[in-house]
């Protein structure tokens, strides 16, 4: 079972208007469609056997 | 009156050799810088293969604070490996076993996003160039961020002109607060932590890729021990007048708008500094734990302790400082903080913090950190993974892939302030209005006659017995305004060392 990692929505005292603006909510939507669509995507993209991978990436530290 | 910013970073990537049992880094940088320079007809040379960083100026050791704590250790500087001079400006070279590229010296934060980008761009050239080099099979894979997620990272450093008047105790203090807050939107992301005892899954995800490699306030180190405050201080410019701030504790940032935030705000802050315009002290209590926290926790609620007992959230700090600096450019001008950048700069960081305390989700075309959590969120949902399988590991690393097809960065949505024509434009065209200019101008019209360059000089040969150096050491001298018309009336460099009366 994946856990679910709690991004808390922060509430504003600066910020009286919290109502997401037509212009922001269809960005959102636009960029839920292109996640989407990434997410589809994305094990053509991941590498193949990716436990090798992540522990053969190994770096020299440098600055 | 605050001093004109100039501005650049460097930027050090991680880079794998793929297909070779015995991989080593610094062949495989070299192989990639030489590879780019071949492709590009930079001149090969048998002094050396292309035109030769000079070290003459290089000082590294040199502390800000006017002394040399006992056991501190300066970095070394490694001059037997591949250093060139670019046509733009920029410096691109083999540095602790890793491809670094400096962006030319930018006079406001856009041209730093621009030359950025154009780094970018020059990697990915330098993988195609040196992949045609390699045997079949055989692959340079180079990465955009800062940390190998087992406790190996490698930086990417800002650097800003400030005034030599201006006490370097002020820029301590204020810089101090500003780093450990603006992490909210300049952090790359990571999954887990690497902090030396602290279990890897402790922490899911955090906001950063570095602040779990700093364990001082204030220090010379860049490799060990690193700072918050680094006191490097080697202005490569005039001492009498200038310091550099030399700021190791950012990410490598693949969003245009987190580079432009980091760079932006960081001038507008050290501008405030300057004019002595920073009356609110943000005096932490434990500084390098504020700034772990601050990395680890996605709320960005957390009360952090200040040494007078109070506390203070990292939003609260930020908000601090954007109305202060609207507040100077209100009363004093853009002019005051820099510029014609600087409304850009103001209306960016409100619109940020504003989104930060909203939902930070909703930044996920505009930060790094929101938009990876985004996509490794939604990986793990689909597939039921937790935040330590090996495939939400896999695609963190695989955010800054260089490849075009590859990196997920490029693909996510994040907004671009520099389209990438304008980018490769400025691959061979150095900032008009610093002193990239002439050195980028020297090495595209006068290659044969450079013989080193550094930041601030160029040493030429012109048939002559000595060689002759030309000293920059005013950063904002030798632009387009100031040369460009020497350089379009001069056949050869004798005629343009004779013309600028050297």
């Amino acid at each position: 079972m994946a856990e679910r990692e709690q991004v808390p929505k922060p509430t504003s005292e600066r910020d009286s208007d919290t109502e997401e603006t037509p212009a922001a909510s269809e960005r959102g939507a636009e960029l839920k469609a292109e996640l989407d669509d990434l997410l589809d995507e994305i094990d053509e993209v991941l590498e193949t056997n990716a436990e090798d991978f992540v522990k053969s990436y190994i770096q020299k530290g440098g600055q | 009156m605050a001093i004109a910013k100039t501005l650049g970073i460097e930027t050090e990537y991680g880079i794998v050799h793929r297909g070779t049992d015995e991989p080593n880094p610094i062949t495989a940088s070299s192989l990639l810088i030489n590879a780019f320079l071949a492709s590009e007809g930079y001149r090969p040379d048998t002094r050396s293969d292309v035109i030769a960083w000079d070290f003459i100026d290089e000082h590294p050791d040199i502390d800000a604070r006017g002394f040399s704590p006992m056991g501190a250790m300066a970095p070394e500087v490694e001059t037997h490996l591949v250093n060139a001079v670019l046509r733009n400006g920029a410096r691109y070279y083999v540095d602790h076993a890793h491809p670094e590229m400096s962006t030319p010296e930018c006079a406001d934060p856009l041209s730093v996003v621009r030359y950025d980008r154009a780094g970018e761009l020059i990697i990915q050239r330098s993988m195609a160039a040196a992949n045609d080099l390699l045997p079949a099979g055989q692959e340079l894979v180079l990465y955009k961020n800062n940390s190998d997620g087992k406790g190996n990272s490698y930086g990417t450093h800002e650097n800003y002109l400030v005034s030599r008047d201006t006490p370097f105790g002020e820029i301590v203090r204020h810089c101090t607060a500003h780093f450990i807050t603006r992490q909210i939107f300049t952090g790359a992301g990571k999954v887990g932590a690497e902090l030396p005892g602290q279990r890897t899954d402790e922490v899911h995800y955090q906001l950063t890729q570095r602040a779990d490699f700093f364990e001082e306030e204030v220090g010379l180190e860049t490799t060990l021990k690193r700072p918050i405050i680094n006191t490097r201080d080697e202005p490569h410019a005039d001492a009498r007048k200038y310091r550099r701030l030399h700021v190791i504790v950012g990410d490598a940032n693949p969003s245009q708008v987190a580079t432009f935030l980091k760079v932006g705000t960081t001038a507008l802050v050290l501008a405030l500094v300057e004019d002595g315009a920073i009356p609110t002290e943000f005096l932490f209590k434990a500084p390098v734990t504020s700034l772990r926290h601050v990395s680890h926790d996605l709320s960005l609620r957390e009360a952090l302790p200040l040494a007078d007992g109070s506390t203070v959230t990292a939003l609260e700090v930020q908000w601090e400082l954007f109305d202060l600096a609207r507040k100077h450019a209100e009363d004093h001008g853009f002019e005051a903080l820099g510029g014609a950048w600087v409304p850009e700069v103001l209306r960016r960081w409100e619109l940020v913090l504003t989104g930060l305390e909203r939902d930070p989700m909703e930044l996920a075309d505009q930060l790094d950190w929101v938009a990876k959590y985004r996509l490794l969120d939604g990986y793990r949902e689909r597939h039921g993974l937790s935040w330590s399988d090996a495939r939400v590991r896999a695609l963190d690393i695989q955010y800054t892939d260089m490849r075009p097809e590859r990196g997920l960065a490029w693909r996510v949505g994040l907004e671009q302030l520099i389209d990438d024509d304008d980018a490769a434009a400025a691959i061979g065209v150095p900032p008009s209005d610093t002193r990239a200019y002439f050195r980028g101008r020297c090495v595209r019209d006068f290659p044969d006659a450079v013989v080193a360059a550094n930041w601030d000089s160029i040493v030429f040969d012109v048939g002559g017995e000595a060689l002759r150096r030309v000293p920059m050491m005013e950063p904002m001298r030798g632009t387009e305004a100031h040369v460009g018309t020497l350089f379009d009336e001069s056949d050869s460099a004798a005629e343009l060392l004779r013309r600028l009366g050297n």
